[in-house]
């Protein structure tokens, strides 16, 4: 069987380095497959998320190389494995310890964003009609698994550490969900245009490239926010009607 | 006690899967202090993965379906060992949980009228599944996820309880620890929830993940509770067998609702040529009655593929043994033929099943829209669980209560597809609603703190242990290997005998196991810790299987081919904790099913 060397980071807050581990690779072996055959014969307080190992949860968020994947759906066939993989903990986000990253700010984003407000059921048992044409797009939104690499990789939150004001391509796509809700009645664009912060981000769509779910970021979620933000604050005659109408 | 930390609760949930968060949500509508506590992060819980959608008789497809279908399809696949009461509540309630899923923002797919779309899956008799793609769980989580956190619910994650806490004979709460750290943490609690799922990582193929190591039916055994019907372990006949890394992955039953079939290695659909007697009346007899079937002729009746998955394993493992398997040893499950049948099929297979066709893909490098997949059976789910009250979810040890999966009753000897996340939704919905009542009615519970340090000095022993003590790690494999062999698909009195040895053996091992490094997100160390629920499921999966000597369901037994004579077959393996801290069993018989339950399965079965 094969071997390859996998540097993978090690440590927390304090003191951290890449250890190099050598390991035995076998066909359609994924990243994730290789840092757990390491934990359990030769490192057994490795730290590392994982869940469902399908793609479907979003818990091993890593980069590899650099670049940033789910560990479970990082095939080594596709790696140079002649030269060491390295296997990191997001960037953009406190260390804990290994490869396991404080992600709470995400959840506290979360929590802060208005709720989905339906508007009365459209029928007598309590439901809604709603065209299967008018809920595709947000469905795709839905698709998101929380894994956060589009959190990881946007360098207004990896470089610049806004986190205080931008809530990252994550809760912009949350925010499209909710707002192209056919049944949503909420308005959430003063909270977008403030404190979410959209208007930092200018469209490198960084996001969209690592999203492993294909959702087109930037292009489906973001830009439509931009251009309805724009719309409700910057439009000159609804500006001039918020004024007379006393509406700020 | 003081150098703990300690949380003050009405009632705490354990767990934060489907069930769990219906049921923090219930219990939060009370003005009522609840905490949630969850191995993993919150919306990553085991949920997430489920595929083809949530059973309900909705008849948005078909107005021939009701509950009373619903409840006669519940019965007829377990076998007719389910709790009989736990069905009908089943079938009358999960209409309203999955619209009221809706209200909290989930998005199911549509049908023309733009009402919630349904599909076809085995062993229901209309197209009865609410879905979205092939990723409603993860719809389903998301809704339940982003409801709750706005019902002020109080969210431990990445905390893992190791026990509950009883004052006299009601719980009083738990003790865990929380992973970044590895602290401590108390919880105290009028009434308790149990909602940790289920026991996959017993079993070396699975399709579970990490989490699912018995905890809640370990922590409800030590405590007191009753364990039933522990045998039934539904092997999931379609899992992902190459390449080796991915072994076990699922492949939804989705695909063959919507018209996968299953072939041998000489190109026949086996499935035709065993159809069990209870089921004769409602399977085509020919490929192209089943294709009518799956796209929607209300005349025709379902292909084979879609029969109950206790039996399609056991087809898939006989194929295979017989020497007309896949390369790799499973069998043929083929979506692409169906561009034989309609246009566009490339792109319909994406619309219906996108997640398959990505997990294919990039795992396997399969095109599943122009060659056919390689599947065989997988761990996948434990019909057997909990005791509990068929209305309130409680077990037998006051204030303790248990919904979803490890929970049992609903399922009876197996499980159909889709009634899983419906159980969740009505069931966890009742545990939260009664443990909130429980609470209200029965006030504060002190804690016997005497306890506690025992506990703990129990739960850092992996650290104190020698340092050639085994390996965690190893311990797990070796117990997953064991479960595999001895207690998989087929059994008999010989492995099973076995294997109640090896975990004996394992279980003296596991005592030994040393952690090395600090309580700081120590996977080994947690490792180690799992290893005890693992082991009372492991023993009271084989126990109970040892017990029941006959086949029926998802339990085989080679030595006892047949079903036990009807009469004789009807009753529930019990298991309970005696004094001197053994596993005892006894069967206790089915309550006869009352007139009215007879008659509608009569009448819909």
């Amino acid at each position: 069987m094969a071997k390859a060397t996998f540097r993978i980071w090690r440590g927390d807050v304090n003191e951290a380095q890449f250890v190099d581990y050598e390991t035995e690779v076998s066909e359609g072996m994924v990243v994730l497959d290789a840092v757990h055959r390491i934990q359990a014969d030769q490192a057994n307080d490795l730290a590392v998320r994982w869940n469902c190992k399908a793609g479907k949860c979003g818990s091993c968020s890593a980069e590899v190389n650099g670049n940033p994947k789910l560990m479970c759906m990082t095939r080594l066939n596709d790696l140079p494995l002649d030269q060491p993989v390295t296997v990191e903990p997001m960037r953009a986000f406190p260390i804990i310890k290994d490869l396991v990253t404080d992600v709470s700010w995400n959840f506290k984003v979360k929590k802060k964003m208005k709720p989905f407000t339906p508007r009365p059921p459209d029928a007598e048992d309590g439901t809604w009609r709603m065209e299967q044409e008018d809920i595709d797009h947000v469905q795709e939104f839905r698709k998101c698994i929380e894994c956060f690499l589009c959190q990881d990789v946007c360098h207004v939150l990896r470089e610049h550490d806004l986190h205080d004001e931008f809530i990252g391509p994550r809760f912009f796509v949350y925010a499209a969900s909710l707002e192209m809700h056919p049944i949503d009645t909420e308005n959430r664009l003063e909270e977008l245009k403030d404190s979410d912060g959209i208007g930092y981000c200018n469209i490198t769509k960084c996001c969209t490239k690592v999203c492993p779910e294909h959702i087109t970021i930037t292009d489906n979620a973001i830009i439509p926010l931009k251009e309805r933000v724009v719309d409700q604050f910057y439009d000159p005659i609804k500006k001039l009607f918020r004024v007379f109408s006393g509406k700020a | 006690m003081a150098s703990y930390e300690t949380f003050n609760y009405d009632v705490l949930i354990i767990g934060a899967g489907g069930a769990g968060l219906r049921a923090a949500i219930e219990a939060s509508t009370s003005d009522l202090k609840v905490g949630l506590v969850c191995k993993s992060l919150l919306g990553k819980a085991h949920t997430v993965m489920a595929e083809g959608g949530v059973a309900a008789a909705l008849a948005n497809v078909d107005e021939r379906d009701s509950w009373r279908v619903h409840f006669a399809d519940t019965m007829k696949g377990g076998q007719y060992l389910s709790n009989a009461r736990m069905a009908e509540l089943h079938a009358k309630e999960s209409p309203d949980r999955v619209r009221e899923l809706e209200a909290w923002g989930a998005l199911f797919d549509r049908t023309q009228d733009g009402s919630i779309l349904q599909r076809n899956f085995g062993g229901h008799q209309y197209p009865r599944l609410a879905h979205v793609g092939d990723r409603t769980g993860l719809e389903m989580i998301r809704a339940l996820q982003d409801h709750g956190i706005h019902q002020g619910i109080e969210v431990h994650m990445e905390n893992t309880i190791t026990t509950l806490l009883k004052t006299g004979d009601r719980v009083s709460g738990a003790f865990g620890y929380e992973r970044e750290k590895g602290r401590f943490k108390i919880f105290s609690a009028k009434a308790v929830v149990l909602a940790t799922g289920g026991v996959g990582k017993a079993y070396k193929i699975t399709s579970n993940s990490w989490e699912y190591t018995g905890d809640g039916h370990s922590l409800a055994y030590h405590a007191g509770a009753e364990l039933i019907d522990m045998e039934f372990v539904q092997f999931h006949p379609t899992g992902m067998v190459w390449p080796p890394s991915v072994r076990g992955i699922l492949v939804t039953e989705g695909v063959r609702g919507e018209g996968g079939i299953l072939k041998n290695s000489e190109g026949n659909r086996f499935m035709f040529d065993d159809i069990p007697e209870l089921y004769v009346n409602q399977t085509a007899d020919n490929p192209e009655e089943g294709w009518r079937y799956t796209q929607g002729d209300r005349e025709a009746r379902r292909p084979p593929e879609l029969l109950t998955r206790d039996h399609i394993a056991r087809c898939i493992v006989r194929e295979v043994q017989e020497g007309r398997g896949s390369p790799h040893g499973g069998v043929f499950l083929d979506i692409a033929w169906i561009k034989e049948k309609i246009p566009n099929a490339t792109e319909h297979i994406r619309r219906k099943l996108p997640s398959m066709y990505h997990q294919f893909k990039e795992l396997a490098d399969i095109d599943i829209t122009e060659e056919p997949m390689e599947v065989g059976p997988t761990t996948h789910y434990i019909m057997g669980g909990i005791r509990v009250d068929a209305d309130s979810q409680m077990t037998c040890v006051p204030g303790l209560f248990a919904a979803g999966e490890c929970a049992a009753g609903l399922h009876g000897a197996n499980r159909l597809g889709g009634n899983s996340l419906s159980d969740l939704l009505v069931f966890g919905k009742r545990a939260g609603e009664y443990a909130a009542q429980f609470a209200t009615e029965n006030g504060n519970v002190p804690l016997e703190e005497s306890a506690i340090d025992e506990i703990a000095q129990h739960v850092l022993k992996p650290f104190d242990n020698p340092e050639d003590g085994d390996n965690p790690y190893e311990i797990q494999a070796q117990l997953q290997e064991k479960m595999q062999e001895l207690v998989g698909i087929a059994r008999s009195q010989e492995s099973l005998t076995q294997a109640l040895e090896e975990i004996q053996n394992l279980r003296e091992k596991a005592n030994n196991v040393h952690a090395i490094g600090n309580r700081e997100y120590n996977a080994g160390w947690h490792t180690a810790l799992d290893l005890d629920c693992l082991l009372t499921v492991s023993e009271a999966i084989a126990l109970a299987a040892l017990e029941r000597r006959a086949s029926i369901g998802a339990h085989s037994r080679d030595d006892f081919p047949e079903k036990e004579e009807p009469e004789a077959g009807k009753y529930n393996t019990i298991l309970q904790k005696t004094d001197d801290g053994t596993m005892a069993i006894r069967r206790e018989p089915v309550p006869e099913l009352t007139e009215e339950y007879q008659k509608i399965i009569e009448e819909m079965g």
